[in-house]
């Protein structure tokens, strides 16, 4: 039997794709902040460590 | 036939999934976190970081005010997740992204829950847990303390929960010194005794919106007499406290000059809803005087803003 698939409507279509892009960007900013919170935060004592 | 019956509860849940898959765009669960709250408390909290006596890092200074901005619009997702049903019956709040129903109440509820563990942990790492403390005693005292418990049950609501108003400049000075101090507490006083004049005035003429949603709002409750009463009282409440930082040495005799200035403009918006019929119609004195309270606070904080950085810059 033909499983009976969801056919998304032209405006969920379009709020999902702009929902993704939205989750992305705020991901990109996410990782940016904690990239930038970190060097203020800890500076060249990044570097202060055994290797 | 029971086969024909099962058919269609498998074609109605279809249907229902069908119609459950949002349709809500960014811009909706922008929305969910209240941006002009939102811009209240990024300056609020701005003005008690450059209060406090550090130097200030750029880059955790800004990505602290973005966290206590994001922890307070949090707490506005899970209050509009809780209050979708009264929001739907007053006409302030009726499109509201739940009300309006572009967002659905659970995915209200995981954006806030998320949110708030985002930025509370977030602000701990960068800054200090004082400051992530105060952020997540913030969200849970508007979420919980006041949304769901003190907003449907007592007329103090807005008195009581003002705190969680208040609390911005106390997290920005934390984050910043690792400690509370007086200072801040003065400014907490100043948001706190701002606002039930300001909610107040609002409740006044909005008083038949919050009956329809059967929240205890003053007017409401004790009618609007001993509403304008109290609005007076806490108008000099709040113009004595909107001094005080001058008062007590942290200002300048700049900002005490301007301070008074609009605090005896305050009172005299006061005087003026205080003076009004109690049945009025139009309620022409309680509107300007919301209008003015928020030109008040906004403006109260930017002379504090700019005399620490007139301090800051001469020192």
């Amino acid at each position: 039997m033909k499983p009976e698939l969801v056919e998304l409507s032209e405006q969920q279509k379009r709020a999902r794709k702009a929902r993704n892009a939205a989750i992305g960007i705020a991901l990109a900013i996410f990782v940016v902040i904690l990239y930038v919170g970190t060097w203020a935060k800890f500076g060249a004592n990044l570097f202060n460590r055994a290797l | 036939m029971a086969h024909v019956e099962n058919t269609t509860a498998l074609n109605t849940g279809f249907e229902d999934r069908l119609e459950g898959i949002s349709v809500a765009m960014p811009r909706d669960f922008l929305l969910l976190l209240k941006p002009r709250v939102m811009s209240l408390v990024i300056f609020t909290a701005l003005v008690g970081m450059v209060m406090a006596p550090v130097h200030l890092n750029l880059a955790i200074s800004t990505i602290s005010i973005l966290c206590i901005a994001i922890g307070a619009g949090a707490s506005g997702a899970l209050n509009m997740w809780f209050d979708a049903d009264i929001d739907a019956v007053m006409s302030r709040t009726a499109t509201r992204p739940i009300p309006g129903g572009r967002v659905t109440r659970s995915e209200a509820l995981g954006f806030g829950i998320v949110l708030s563990g985002f930025s509370v942990v977030l602000l701990g790492l960068l800054t200090n847990w004082l400051a992530a403390g105060l952020l997540a005693f913030t969200i849970f005292f508007y979420a919980v303390i006041y949304t769901m418990w003190l907003k449907r049950s007592t007329p103090q609501n807005i008195v009581i929960g003002g705190a969680a108003g208040a609390f911005p400049p106390v997290i920005g000075w934390a984050a910043m010194t690792g400690s509370v101090s007086l200072e801040p507490v003065v400014l907490f006083a100043i948001i706190f005794l701002w606002t039930p004049p300001h909610f107040w005035a609002l409740a006044l003429f909005k008083s038949s919106d919050y009956g329809r949603a059967s929240i205890p709002m003053m007017p409401n409750v004790h009618g609007n007499r001993s509403t304008q009463n109290q609005i007076f009282g806490y108008s000099l409440l709040l113009a004595a406290s909107g001094a005080a930082p001058w008062l007590l040495g942290y200002s300048s005799l700049g900002y005490g000059v301007i301070a008074i200035l609009l605090g005896a403009e305050f009172i005299r918006e006061a005087w003026l809803v205080l003076r009004m019929d109690a049945n009025d119609a139009k309620m022409i004195p309680a509107k300007r005087l919301f209008g003015y309270s928020i030109f008040y606070l906004f403006a109260l904080f930017l002379a504090l803003l700019v005399d620490a950085l007139v301090a800051g810059a001469v020192a």
